[in-house]
């Protein structure tokens, strides 16, 4: 199957996002605003089909957007940020407007799919080279802001006292997770953004208690993830984001059983 | 010298006055045990004295110089909430104190170790920081708290809360610790507590809060009928009762039911 191009840029673009998933959605667990991630993708949802509409890449449209969103999110407050229902409105609120772009570009069910649902076998080699090109500014700015940020986690307070910005890291943060979810968009869509950013984090959270170990468990689940995803869609013809999904869910399950089991 | 001075310190939070015009003298290694009904401004005094809350008038000076963010000598306790980060080991927890302001990768150097092993040295905790925060019971949760306080030989402790949700038994451990500790390194602590008989044996000085004033002394000077009556604002009996003190108002007990309230 490495015969085919699509078949090695899927392969490479699926690694390098998968890396960048399990590195970010580790903390984004850790804090707890997995829910912040969630919609951080829906209002890149909005951003993509206006790229559309006016005639731009989706992927900037997407990455704009989450950014602003995140950014947003950020500088409204910790307490917002955590606070589901703001959030659940502003998804909700972004869908909407996704739905009407996509209804005077009077488009192309296939478009609007892809942006759901993810299309990994459609990433060209430009693609590629922008997706690692974000890859590397979103995991060289979490690694800048890893120390202040896990301190600002486990003892806000404190932080604070010892002169840590909770908003700077929190709004710093977000801009991250957004830059991560437009990535992982590209790959399981725009719904399933889930199933790279968190199932993978929180299984490795269940599996060790270690902190350097768990970014580490993290990224090499997701890795493994996105990989056979790939692979098995490439074997059955089903869609990638299904096997992805189908192993996020399973290896989340077997981590919690195997967790439960090694702490009695 | 005194390691902490108010000069006619107002403190006001979200326009509500909570200390009015105080002025106030503790001494270097005193152990000084922080009371008063709830709302009466303890956390927000540490705030203060932290540097997170600047005072609506007046000076407050920390060691010598002006309050202010940051200050390496201060060790804090913030009041414990329950844990995020269950399935993280209390090592990891305590570490992340450490340089945790700076930015960078959270990587701890030797130096950074050693510290973090003398501070769970001093707790007697250095068996129990391998453990994940979630298993430890909340007297052993308190210890590591206690030793992310100590990290970097502060000259200054503010402990808020730390016998909140223990059981007796376990509030006088704390409480010994703390005295031990507060000889052997000669510290000055703020210890606040929602009840003083716990508080009894380790007390140099009481630092009552109430109706935005405050009165500080031995408990034999504060702990008294007509002081706590002009800081409660209604009539407040004293009762020793074999070597305990129970402070009532119209024939109940103030602390016993503001504790009860708490849970509720």
């Amino acid at each position: 199957m490495l015969d085919y191009d699509f078949m090695r840029t899927a392969f490479a673009a699926a690694g390098i996002v998968a890396v960048v998933s399990g590195a970010v959605g580790y903390f984004l667990v850790l804090r707890g605003q997995t829910f912040a991630g969630h919609a951080l993708a829906h209002v890149g949802f909005t951003g993509a089909t206006g790229a559309i509409l006016v005639g731009v890449s989706p992927l900037w449209g997407l990455v704009l957007l989450t950014v602003l969103g995140g950014a947003g999110m950020g500088l409204l407050g910790a307490r917002l940020a955590e606070r589901d229902v703001a959030i659940g409105v502003v998804l909700a609120v972004s869908l909407g407007f996704g739905l009407l772009f996509l209804h005077f570009f009077t488009a192309y069910a296939t478009q609007a799919t892809a942006l759901l649902f993810g299309n990994v076998l459609g990433v060209d080699m430009p693609t590629l080279w922008t997706l690692l090109g974000l890859g590397v500014v979103c995991l060289a700015a979490l690694g800048v802001i890893s120390r202040p940020l896990l301190f600002a986690t486990l003892q806000p307070e404190l932080a604070e006292a010892r002169g840590v910005s909770l908003r700077l890291i929190s709004v710093l943060f977000l801009c991250v997770v957004a830059l991560a979810v437009a990535e992982c968009a590209q790959i399981v869509g725009v719904l399933l953004v889930f199933t790279l950013m968190v199932a993978p984090a929180a299984a490795a959270q269940k599996l060790t208690t270690s902190l350097g170990r768990g970014v580490a468990l993290a990224i090499v689940l997701a890795v493994a993830e996105a990989w056979a995803g790939v692979a098995l869609a490439y074997w059955t013809d089903w869609p990638t984001s299904f096997w992805i999904t189908s192993l996020g869910g399973i290896f989340y399950l077997a981590a919690s059983l195997a967790g439960a089991r090694s702490r009695r | 010298m005194t390691a902490i001075r108010l000069d006619g310190v107002t403190l006001a939070l979200g326009g509500r006055i909570v200390l009015d015009t105080v002025d106030l003298r503790i001494g270097e290694r005193e152990f000084v045990g922080v009371l008063g009904p709830n709302g009466a401004g303890k956390t927000t005094l540490m705030r203060a004295i932290l540097g997170l809350l600047a005072p609506a008038s007046g000076t407050i000076s920390v060691l010598g110089a002006p309050a202010a963010r940051g200050n390496p000598a201060i060790g804090y306790m913030p009041q414990s909430r329950a844990a995020l980060a269950a399935r993280l080991t209390g090592r990891d927890f305590v570490a992340a104190a450490v340089d945790g302001h700076r930015w960078g990768l959270p990587r701890l150097g030797a130096a950074g170790r050693a510290g973090v092993d003398r501070a769970l040295g001093l707790v007697g905790a250095t068996a129990l920081a391998a453990r994940p925060l979630g298993e430890l019971s909340g007297g052993e949760r308190q210890r590591l708290l206690l030793a992310q306080a100590l990290l970097g030989s502060p000259r200054l402790l503010l402990l808020d809360e730390p016998l909140m949700s223990l059981d007796p038994h376990r509030q006088r451990d704390v409480v010994e610790l703390v005295r031990q500790l507060q000889r052997e390194l000669a510290l000055t602590v703020l210890f606040s507590a929602h009840e003083l008989n716990p508080l009894l044996p380790a007390l140099d000085r009481v630092l009552y809060l109430g109706g935005g004033h405050a009165a500080i002394g031995t408990v034999a000077e504060i702990i008294t009928g007509p002081v706590l009556s002009r800081l409660y604002g209604s009539d407040i009996e004293v009762i020793h009762l074999e070597g305990r003190i129970f402070v009532m108002s119209a024939g109940c007990e103030i602390e016993r039911d503001e504790h009860r309230h708490d849970h509720a």
